[in-house]
Order: structure tokens, then sequence, then C-alpha cells
């Protein structure tokens, strides 16, 4: 009946693609979550990014009020406005989860995140490590006469800075927490 | 404790199969007489039967299935009431607490399985916590948007005794706000006041929200006299007799409708979520007007389609407040501009794009389906529906004049629902005529419930629009694989009536147009189960379609149409 023909490879897109966005500049959020402190609970807030595919920059969780059964999650995200206002209406939905917050719109915040650095050389370079993790006021937590482990804490982009300089030192290993963020002020 | 529990939330009826992981629950179902248990088939029998009591009834439905295997059986109907948004509690077996995760025999991760496709589930470990999970566990399910809850019971909190706390308010921090802001409510009585061309489109929120609120979208339909449309889920909220009715809108709805959601300078949003079988291309989604969208569930507002007057609130709450509003500031409308939309709305109806022609000695699908419609519109009368182009149909030839009447599955689209989903109906309504359109690839995915139907005496009628094909992928497979009809035949179809009669129920087969208006009568008549094999034509397409990735004024109205419609970018979308 119909003589339409599909050329080969024609439907190769994903019919995602074509969804149009309400505008395609990708904002960087940091969300607070307050959350029941049961079993799960982080399952459901990871199945949640993944299975809508939403992004996941870092993300930390710990018990923060023992008595109220709360833990708090920090999530940094990254998307369109219109998606980050999905994933804030989507996370209240979960039944587990008490609060929402965007740190990001909701006033000024701060933001830090632990870092460890395994380092390795001899010499100049090794000099050259320990002169810079002081300027960055990391401290050595281990040493050995080839290597050394920085503690550092600070902003995200203060350790990525600290990272960039180590490479060509020696980098071995990193271990980073992800952010933790609270509101400034009261 | 379980079945006190379930007693105390005014269960009558279970949907279960029992196993080893549930014995302790079956055994005190043995001991009671309060709480009416059905053997079903299969698990995925039991959550849509569940699902079609909860919709025709409006309470929640409840099944009980075991671990392992009866838990992953129970996946899909799980995921058909969450897209659907039906309230059912499951409760599942699990292996002893002490086994959980040494892969025990019959073990499932089963609250991992299901996270995704429940509202909310809980593994419980310790008996004293069992009844008041319970208790949250219905609040959940219908607090809201309504949803599926599943419980998971290992078998040794089962056998325990533990306190049971009785059945107190809510006492749980999950309370979604129902009332709406009055400053958006008071905007959009606004724009109901100056709408030129406005439109009610409506969807499954106006049912969940109960009779109520079906209620009040009447009274204002009728007081504003907008042209009001709805989707697959939402028909019945507004009868299909009404004034303002234009029919069901989406990708196989009334041209006079989808126009109108075209056209429109004010879109009034109730209850329903943009779906993409509602909006076709979103960039070409009515783009002259000003859409409001009433919902219970923030994340559905600017999903897909932006809202200027977004509320969140439950429909009838919302709608009671609109009208307190509007007819305090007046009762005004744009009249003049009212009667020129309405012509223009009677030009698209003269359309007429549910015409078609009975000719010949084969049934026309349509035909089968306004020859039911005609000798079983007085009865006291429940629809459901398998998937597929049956489905479409009667969603377009059968009218519904109340809420709860008709029941299919929309958001997942799951071949195998109706069926089971009549035999929840006629447990909800023993007296009523409760039948099931169904396609015969559908209805074979789960005809194992006949056996039910049978044993619980539920005489739910089957009626078969057998075109001996899968109708809807045949017909995607014309407009847009070049007429490569790959594995859409319905092969070694078996002898419907025989196959009833197997079962012990009544099978009647049909394919001559002038013994149709008989065999429907007869089917209606004989008291018990009925399997009617309607043969139908084979090649009919269903009309009118808004082909994958094109606007609503783009509409495909009969075969003459379909030429090259569907382009490479339209092809991807399902
Ligand atoms: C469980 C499941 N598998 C596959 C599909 C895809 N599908 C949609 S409609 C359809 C054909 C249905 O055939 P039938 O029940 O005979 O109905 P008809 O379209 O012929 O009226 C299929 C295979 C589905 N919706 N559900
Ligand atoms: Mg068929």
């Amino acid at each position: 009946m119909s003589a339409l023909k599909i050329k080969k490879g024609a439907t190769s897109h994903s019919a995602y693609n074509l969804r149009p966005t309400f505008s395609d500049v990708e904002e960087r959020h940091t969300l607070a979550v307050l959350v029941e402190n049961e079993p799960g609970v982080l399952a459901r807030v990871i199945g949640l990014f993944s299975g809508r595919g939403y992004n996941i920059e870092s993300l930390t969780v710990a018990e923060v009020d023992h008595t109220g059964h709360l833990s708090r999650i920090t999530i940094v995200t990254l998307g369109t406005p219109q998606v980050i206002e999905q994933i804030k209406a989507q996370l209240g939905r979960i039944v587990s989860v008490h609060e929402v917050h965007d740190l990001t719109v909701e006033g000024p915040s701060v933001e830090r995140e632990l870092a460890m650095f395994k380092v390795t050389g001899q010499g100049d370079k090794r000099v050259e490590a320990l002169r810079l993790a002081d300027i960055f006021r990391a401290n050595v937590v281990d040493s050995t006469l080839e290597s050394f482990v920085f503690e550092i804490t600070g902003a995200p982009d203060k350790i990525d800075a600290f990272a960039d300089l180590m490479r060509p030192l020696g980098l071995a290993e990193v271990a980073r927490t992800g952010v933790a963020a609270l509101p400034r002020g009261d | 404790m379980v079945v006190q529990a379930l007693i105390d939330q005014g269960v009558d009826t279970v949907f279960g199969y029992p196993g080893g992981a549930v014995l302790p629950i079956y055994d005190e179902i043995f001991q009671q007489n309060s709480i009416k248990h059905i053997l079903v088939r299969h698990e995925q029998g039991a959550v849509h039967a569940a699902e079609g009591y909860a919709r025709a009834t409006g309470k929640p439905g409840v099944c009980l299935v075991t671990s392992g295997p009866g838990a992953t059986n129970a996946v899909t109907g799980l995921t058909d009431a969450l897209m659907d948004s039906i309230p059912i509690v499951v409760l599942t077996g699990q292996v002893p607490t002490f086994m959980i995760g040494s892969d025990a025999f019959q073990e499932a991760d089963t609250v991992g399985i299901t996270r995704p496709c429940t509202k909310h589930n809980w593994l419980v470990k310790e008996t004293d916590k069992l009844s008041g999970v319970i208790h949250e566990a219905f609040h959940v399910a219908t607090a809201g948007r309504p949803g599926p809850v599943l419980i998971d019971i290992p078998k040794d909190v089962q056998f325990a005794t533990g306190t049971y706390e009785t059945l107190k308010p809510s006492t749980s921090h999950y309370q979604p706000q129902v009332k709406g802001d009055m400053e958006a409510i008071t905007e959009l009585v606004a724009a109901i006041e100056t709408a030129k061309r406005p439109i009610f489109y409506t969807g499954g929120g106006v049912i969940n929200s109960g009779p109520g609120a079906s209620q009040l979208l009447r009274e204002l339909v009728d007081a504003t006299g907008f042209p009001i449309t709805s989707t697959l889920m939402g028909l019945g909220s507004y009868p299909a007799s009404g004034k303002h009715w234009m029919g069901m809108l989406g990708m196989h709805g009334l041209y006079e409708a989808n126009m109108a959601m075209h056209d429109c300078d004010l879109m009034i949003n109730i209850g329903a979520r943009f779906d993409d079988r509602i909006t076709g291309r979103i960039d070409a989604f009515s783009p002259k007007s000003k859409k409001a969208h009433i919902d219970i569930d923030p994340s559905s507002i600017n999903k897909v389609i932006k809202a200027d007057i977004p509320i969140v609130g439950d429909v009838g709450h919302v709608l009671e407040d609109i009208l307190k509003v509007w007819k305090s500031r007046g009762r005004k409308t744009n009249q003049s501009a009212l009667a020129q939309w309405w012509s223009k709305i009677e030009e698209w109806k003269s359309v007429d794009c549910l015409k078609f022609t009975q000719t010949g000695k084969t049934i026309k699908p349509q035909h089968a389906l306004a020859r039911l419609e005609a000798l079983t519109k007085d009865h006291d009368r429940y629809i459901c529906t398998e998937v597929g182009q049956h489905q479409m149909w009667a969603a377009q030839y059968l009218n519904f004049e109340d809420p709860n009447r008709w029941m299919t599955s929309g958001g997942l689209g799951t071949m195998g629902y109706g069926f089971p989903a009549s035999i929840g109906v006629q447990m909800g309504h023993p007296e009523a005529l409760v039948i099931n359109v169904a396609g015969e690839a559908s209805w074979l995915m789960n005809m194992q419930e006949l056996g039910t139907a049978m044993q619980f005496n539920l005489p739910v009628k089957q009626f078969i629009l057998n075109n001996e094909r899968l109708g809807m992928v045949r017909q995607w497979q014309e407009l847009l694989h070049g007429e490569r009809y790959s594995h859409s035949w319905s092969e070694s179809l078996p002898d419907f009536v025989k196959l009833a009669e197997a079962f012990g129920a009544k099978g009647i087969i049909c394919s001559d147009p002038d013994d149709l208006d008989d065999a429907i009568m007869e089917m209606i008549n004989h008291d018990g189960p009925v399997l009617f094999d309607c043969l139908v034509e084979k090649h009919e397409n269903c009309f009118p379609m808004i082909p994958s990735g094109k606007a609503h004024n783009e509409m495909l109205l009969g075969e003459a149409d379909t030429q090259g419609v569907i382009d490479a970018k339209g092809s991807v979308l399902v």
C-alpha cells in the first residue's frame, strides 16, 4: 500500500536526541538531599540518576542526625535548567526523601572536598612537590624515602589545580571524597 | 498479623499464588473468612487483576505472591501500575532473614529488582515493624499520585509473633500537597474569563482523584461551555454524551480534538502528563496557546511541555477552588469568541473522522465495536482492553459515561493486561457486565486465567477481535517498513471455541456480519465466562493516526493519506 522505503542507516540515531530542550546551556548545581537513613535509600537516589539518564559529577553521603535517622546526600550534577528542575522534582518524589535543596540557587554556600595524593619520586621533583604542597596548605600524612601522601581540603577547583601541578612531579594515586556543602550564614 | 492488618485496612479481596516462602500467611488465610483469596494462574495475572479491581472500585488492590519466581513474575504488573498510577499493595514472601544473600532456594533480591518499578518498597526484617509497615504501605500507595508498593516479608518474620500496631491516622512524613496555590488558580480563572479558543485536556488524574473530581469537572465544563477532550486514561471523567465532549485526543485520537488542541489559545491540562502519544512533535505542539497544568506530582510539571500556569495539587481540590473563584468573580467567559470557536470545531467534526462502511461478508472491527456498544450501552458495564489496534478502536467506538469504567494499559501498553484485569473488575462488581475487548495475540499472553474465571464463577466476557495479526505491529510495518511484515502474523492460533470448552467455558465464533448481533446477545445472556472469537478484516488500519514525529495538524485520516508519510526522523520514534 504505502511505497515508503526507509534508507539504510537512517534510523541509527536515538529518538531521545530529537527531544528539544528549553535551554541548551548546561549548568552545574550542588544539591543537598536529606533522606531517611534506611537500607536501600542510596540505591533509590543513584537508580533515579542512572534510570533517567542524569549526570552525577560527585556524590557524598553520611548520617548527619542519628536520633532523627537522617542522612545527607550531597550531589553535584550537570544539566540544562529544565533537567535540573526535573532532577529536583524527581528526588522530591522519592518517599524516603525529606528535603531537597539546590545550594547553587538558594544563596551563597561553601563547598569543600578532601583529597589524598600519593606522589613518588626523588631529588628535585620531591623537593618541588613538598614546596607546592606547602603553598596549597596540604599536609603530609605519610612519607617514605621515595614517596609522600598529601592530604588536602578545599573547593574542588583548588584540588584540581593541585592535581595538575603534582602530575609531572610523579603523581601515582589519587583518592577524593567528593563535595560536601553547606549554605553560608544562617 | 498480616491478615489482621489487611482486614483493618478494609481489604476484602486478595489476588495471589502460594509458594514456600508465603506458607505462614496462607495458613492464616485458611483460618479466616473476612478476606476472599482469588487463586490466579500466574503472578502477572494477580497484579493485573489487582489493578483492574483498584481502577474499577477506587480502592487499592492487594496481591500476595511467593519469593523468587513469584516476585519476578509480578514485575510487569508493578511497572504497569507505576506508569498508570494505580494503587496496589503487593506482599511477597522472602527467604528467612538469616539466609538472605546466600543464593538460597527461590531467593531473589526482590526489593532491588522492584525498586525502579514501585512507588516505594520495604524489606521487613523485624516482626514488630510488620503491621506498621503494612499500614504505611497503604498510605503511600494511595496518597498523592497513587502507585504500586511492595512489602517483602522473610519467612521467619512471618512465623514469629510480634506486637500488632493498630491502624492510626498516618504520622508518615510523606504527605503530598493537595491544595493548589490560590494565586495560580486566580491567574487561571482570569485566563478562563478572556480565552477565545479554550480547551480542557483531561487525563487519568481526574479519575484517580475520585468520583467527586469528575463531578466538579462536569460542572466546570458545562458552566463555562468550553470544549473538552481526554487522554486514553481519562475516558469517562466527562460523559461521552455530554454536550462539550470532543472525543479522545492523541496519536489515534479524533480529528476535532487534535485540531482544537493545535489551534487553541488556552489549554487547561487537568491530571494529564503531556505523554508523547498526546503531544506528537513537541516543537509543533499547540504553538499558540497559554498552557495551564494541574497535577499532584510536581515532577510532571515542565517535564515535557513548559507550563505557563503550573498548579500543583489534587485535581478535586483545585477544581473546587477554580469554581469558587470563577463564580465569585461573576462567571465570566468570552461568549462571542467561544461561539466562533465552536463553529470552527463543528467544521472539524463534520469531517466525521471515525466513519466507516460495513460492506461485504467480512466484519469490520469498527463495526463489531459499534454493535457491541449499541447492544451493551444500557447495561451496568465495565470495559477492559488488551493492547493493539483493538484497544484504540475500543477507545474510539465505545462511549464512556462515568469514571472507573474503562480499564486499559496506557503508559506501559502491556499485552496480556486486559483478561486478568477483567477478573479483578468482576470481583469488585460481581453483578456487572464486564467485557474485555481483546486482540487474539494479546489475549493468548494471559489465557491461563480462564481457569481462574471458571473456578470463581466470574462471568467475564472476552470479546476477541481476531485479525490473525499482531495488528498494530503490522500497521506500523505497512506504514514504516515497506510492507515487510516481519513476524506480525498470529500463526498456529488455537480454535478458541474448543479452547473455551476445554476449560468448561462457553465459546462463540462469529464471522458473518449478519450473525453478529445475535452472537453478541448470546454472549451477554450467558451466565458464565465467554470466549467470543470475532473474525474480522485482517488488514484494517486504525485511523486517525498522527505518525510519530508529526504535529497534531498533520494527521492521517485514511488509507489515501498514507503515501510516504513517515520520514526517517519519525521512524526512530516508537
Ligand atoms: C507484552 C508486549 N509485547 C509486545 C508488545 C508490542 N505490541 C504492541 S501491539 C502488538 C500487537 C497486538 O496484537 P493483537 O493483540 O492481536 O491486537 P491487534 O493489534 O491485532 O488488535 C504488539 C506485539 C506489547 N505492547 N506488549
Ligand atoms: Mg490481532
